[in-house]
């Protein structure tokens, strides 16, 4: 019996590989189109930078698709600090124009780069390892019933407090972070504020998941007290208003510093670091720090990172480092004000669990410390509200 | 994870979200669409603490068929007929899929459904995934890759060249304008639910074909994403469709995003498919027939249609228009035309017609060669420098066409041509659903009804216009397709890389200046302009002047 050849395409030498033949541009093996920060080319560079195009350099036809007020793309206005060149005006284009625009990059903002050199392969990876490790961490806990160890007040401590600190990642990665990815003006920033995003978003699940475990962990753990923490207790209204005017920030650098700079460090960290980090080992728990410290490992050693970048760009601006820290200052002054306050407001949790934490006041200091540490690294005068 | 579990804590997170009590989140972006408040589900249920190790793994697979294809010496088999049009297609796709990551935020406060916004913050990651893996492949290829002129300026290129401006709409088109329109009807419900199946599924077929097996692994990896993507589509427009309101500028949107996704996304991937391969057993689909089974079947007949009985309105008549374009009016084949006319503006090599893919193209589209086939007789003949122009400037009886105004393709159908006069200017439109587009649908009124959220097409619409009066070789070494000595053109109407058959900068010294088709119309008197006009139209196909005794 025959059986009918299947129709199947014919591999076939090309021998079109690098290097087979010399030719002009043969060897030109790298983008050409922008400056690397560095000496070389990096490949986070390579995958990131360009990819959102800038009618001041190359894109000669300008952008196609405006709002209803005629406005395309990323308008450098969306913020009202600037980078080197943000004042030129858009090339302009008509009959016999050319497509040319300034050379690249036309303006400071292009000179961002994130050092976390985040793309796709880093932030799942680092995403992926998180996850794991806090779901081996919670298992591990489970099989060796850690949780028994607990005494009542920390687990009420729990299922309230650390609960309640989801609500601010959650709303924070949506509507403040994933919302800023459609502002700023280059892929750069837009990328690592989308990345920035997820680690909110992901952290506020990490918790919400631990409840969950919990929940079903220890006998009486109420995995809607957060709920209740969150909508009434008067220690986190301070939070949740703070939060909430975060998220309704017009201007994305101000929402990024407000949140990242000045909210994170007075808040962030003073909760997350200087409350649940020190008081749950005292309280037998060894779990819910291993949850929480990737959140914090999120901000201090990534999103703080990416962030102080992004703004000792700016106030080492060489066109306009006087206007960018005057504005800078100006947010300060109002978000400073408003985080301490949100902080004072959480100033009862510390009295909440059996055995205490360090004294609140020592740890609003380190607090203010740490975030007078950054604001001198971007070259910002600590701001006289920070007294408060 | 059971998926018992994968329930429970897809329910748990539910609690996260919250009603603002003092301060309601910013609102950037209008619609003229209106929502009430549901409880939509979001159907996919996604974790992150599962959906970040399913993305690692699915990475882990495509790096390793990466670097099995170096190891294994793959660009020996590649086909650079098919490899040079990636030049173009990879300078394009990153865009689009950065700007759908942008294109979520548009949703948060148009759509008031929480569940929904978590499943658009995930499609937003999955977007920065699919740009940056795709300017991953893109390095590899100018890495590994006989020829890296052109994915080396990828996207210097992509930006200042008349077919990077047409790719641009499907990315623009998804962060402006009235929120729902961009980011809903033309992102996720027409160009990710239709056309996503031809970007990404059929096209890394051919490459397959064509001795690529890496396009397939990364665009097979990226449209495992889709799927999700087109259900927070799907989720969104079943609210839309609750309030009646909505229907008449649904109805809008779906003619625009359909037609606007129809010439732009069938010319590039339809002209890669059908002028881009090697591959040509008969029993192999033609693009044709793909798009009847992915687009016409699968998203029109299974997708669309099930939506009437909740008030959508369907355009019917512009998909069998569509259709008509691709099979009747041989759309793609005039595009492919048209791109290897003007390959001197591009920065990618267009290999020249063979006996073999003429028999092809006679057999999936009869009647073809008395259309196309003495036209790439020509262009084989003029391909390498001998003494002649490239083939724009010579006279093969083809007529250089006017830009439409509204997708940026060229006016290619001839006989579709219409003009109008707007905002002082003369602009033609490649068919009437590209003229409805610009002088109705994108307007602040319609229909008699405000729109004042609707956006605006903007920009400098006709490449043409930037250089008329320039010398062609000003012209490319303006938009800086030029290799690294200086002189040699990055594009070649072949494939032959001896130098001494190559095309440069001095070839093109010696032709007539580029003149812009849209200025020389609005010079032209009424008479001259009707008449012209009239004689457009007469012209065709395959770009053919009017002939007096038709």
């Amino acid at each position: 019996m025959t059986t009918a050849e299947r129709s199947v395409p014919k591999p076939v030498f090309t021998d079109a590989e690098a290097g087979a033949k010399e030719f002009p541009d043969s060897t030109a093996r790298r983008f050409n189109y922008y400056t690397p920060q560095k000496r070389k080319q990096t490949h986070y560079e390579d995958v990131t930078v360009e990819v959102q195009p800038d009618p001041r350099h190359y894109l000669a036809q300008g952008w196609l698709y405006g709002f209803s007020d005629g406005r395309g793309g990323y308008p450098l206005d969306w913020t009202v600090l600037k980078a080197w060149g943000s004042d030129r005006p858009e090339p302009a284009r008509g009959p016999g124009s050319g497509g040319k625009g300034y050379d690249w990059p036309a303006h400071g903002w292009h000179e961002f780069r994130d050092p976390n050199e985040e793309w796709e392969l880093s932030l799942y990876r680092y995403n992926a390892n998180v996850v794991r490790q806090v779901g081996q961490n919670v298992e591990a806990a489970r099989r060796s019933k850690a949780f028994e160890q607990w005494n009542t007040n920390w687990v009420r401590f729990v299922e309230r407090h650390v609960g309640a600190w989801m609500h601010v990642d959650h709303g924070l990665g949506l509507y403040l972070f994933a919302n800023a990815n459609r502002r700023a003006p280059t892929n750069m920033h837009n990328n690592a504020i989308s990345v920035n995003s997820m680690h909110r978003i992901r952290a506020a699940q990490d918790l919400a998941l631990y409840g969950l475990t919990l929940s079903e962990e220890i006998e009486g753990f109420d995995g809607s007290a957060h709920l209740d923490a969150w909508n009434n207790d008067p220690a986190w209204q301070g939070v949740r208003e703070t939060a909430e005017r975060l998220t309704a920030v017009d201007d994305w650098c101000e929402a990024v510093f407000a949140a990242n700079v000045v909210f994170e460090p007075l808040v962030g960290e003073l909760f997350r670091s200087h409350l649940v980090q020190h008081a749950a080992p005292r309280n037998g728990d060894f779990v819910t720090p291993t949850i929480v410290g990737a959140e914090e490992y999120d901000f201090s050693e990534r999103d703080l990172r990416y962030t102080r970048a992004m703004f000792e760009l700016l106030t080492a601006d060489r066109e306009f480092a006087e206007h960018n820290k005057r504005i800078l200052h100006s947010w300060m002054a109002d978000w400073v004000p408003a985080s301490i306050a949100a902080a004072r407001a959480l100033q009862p949790l510390w009295s909440q669990p059996e055995a205490k934490p360090p004294r609140f006041e020592d740890a609003l200091d380190s607090a203010k410390s740490r975030f007078a540490g950054i604001v001198t690294d971007l070259g910002l005068e600590t701001p006289k509200e920070l007294a408060q | 994870m059971s998926r018992q579990s994968v329930a429970r804590a897809h329910q748990k997170i539910q609690e996260l979200s919250w009603e603002p009590m003092y301060h309601e989140p910013v609102s950037h972006y209008g619609t003229d669409y209106t929502f009430r408040k549901a409880q939509k589900k979001d159907p996919l249920k996604q974790v992150l603490r599962s959906y970040f190790p399913m993305q690692e793994e699915k990475d882990h697979r495509v790096y390793g068929a990466s670097d099995g294809a170096i190891r294994g010496n793959m660009f020996r088999q590649v086909q650079e007929r098919w490899l040079e049009w990636q030049k173009l297609f990879l300078s394009i796709i990153p865009l689009p899929e950065i700007s759908a990551a942008r294109a979520m935020p548009l949703l948060f406060r148009t759509v008031p459904n929480p569940e929904l916004h978590n499943g658009q913050a995930i499609q937003m990651i999955d977007e920065v995934r699919h740009s940056t893996i795709q300017q991953n492949l893109k390095r590899l290829y100018m890495n590994n890759y006989i020829d890296p002129a052109g994915f080396n300026s990828s996207l210097r290129n992509f930006q200042n060249d008349y077919c990077g401006t047409i790719g641009r709409q499907f990315a623009e088109g998804f962060i402006t304008g009235d929120a729902i329109t961009a980011a809903s009807i033309y992102l996720t419900i027409v160009a990710e639910t239709a056309f996503t199946n031809t970007l990404f599924v059929a096209m890394p077929a051919e490459a397959a074909a064509n001795g690529d097996y890496l396009l397939p692994t990364v665009f097979h990896s990226v449209q495992s994403d889709e799927s999700r993507h087109i259900s927070n589509g799907y989720a969104t427009l079943l609210m839309a469709l609750a309030d009646e309101g909505n229907h008449q500028l649904l109805e809008r949107d779906l003619r625009y995003a359909w037609w606007n996704n129809h010439r732009v996304v069938d010319a590039a991937i339809g002209t890669f498919i059908e002028y881009g391969t090697k591959d040509r057993r008969k029993d192999r689909e033609s693009y044709a027939e793909m798009w009847r089974r992915w687009i016409y079947d699968d998203y029109y007949r299974s997708y669309l249609v099930p939506l009437e009985k909740y008030g959508l309105v369907i355009p019917h008549d512009l998909i069998e228009e569509a259709w008509n374009q691709i099979w009747n009016k041989g759309y793609v084949h005039e595009v492919a035309q048209f791109f290897a006319t003007g390959w001197l503006a591009n920065y990618w090599r267009i290999d020249p017609m063979t006996d073999k893919d003429f028999e092809w193209f006679e057999h999936k589209y009869p009647g073809w060669y008395d259309r196309y086939g003495k036209w790439w007789e020509q262009y084989n003949r003029l391909s390498t420098p001998n003494g002649h122009h490239p083939i724009v400037a010579e006279d093969v009886d083809y007529q250089y066409p006017h830009r439409c105004w509204v997708c940026m393709v060229p006016c290619l159908v001839r006989e579709d041509m219409v003009m109008a006069e707007v905002d002082g200017q003369w602009r033609t439109y490649c068919h009437e659903a590209c003229r409805w587009t610009d002088v109705e649908a994108f307007r602040p009124t319609y229909q008699g009804r405000q729109t004042p959220n609707m956006g605006q097409l903007i920009g400098s619409r006709e490449w043409e216009t930037l250089y008329h009066g320039w010398n062609w070789a000003d012209v490319v070494s303006d938009m800086g397709f030029v290799r690294d000595d200086g002189k040699t053109l990055v594009a070649q109407p072949h494939l032959n890389l001896d130098p001494s058959k190559m095309w440069t900068l001095d070839h093109l010294r010696r032709m007539d200046p580029l003149l812009s088709p849209n200025v020389l119309l609005n010079e032209m008197t009424d008479d001259e302009r009707a008449a012209f006009h009239a004689a457009y139209v007469r012209g065709g196909p395959a770009g053919r002047f009017a002939r007096d005794d038709a």
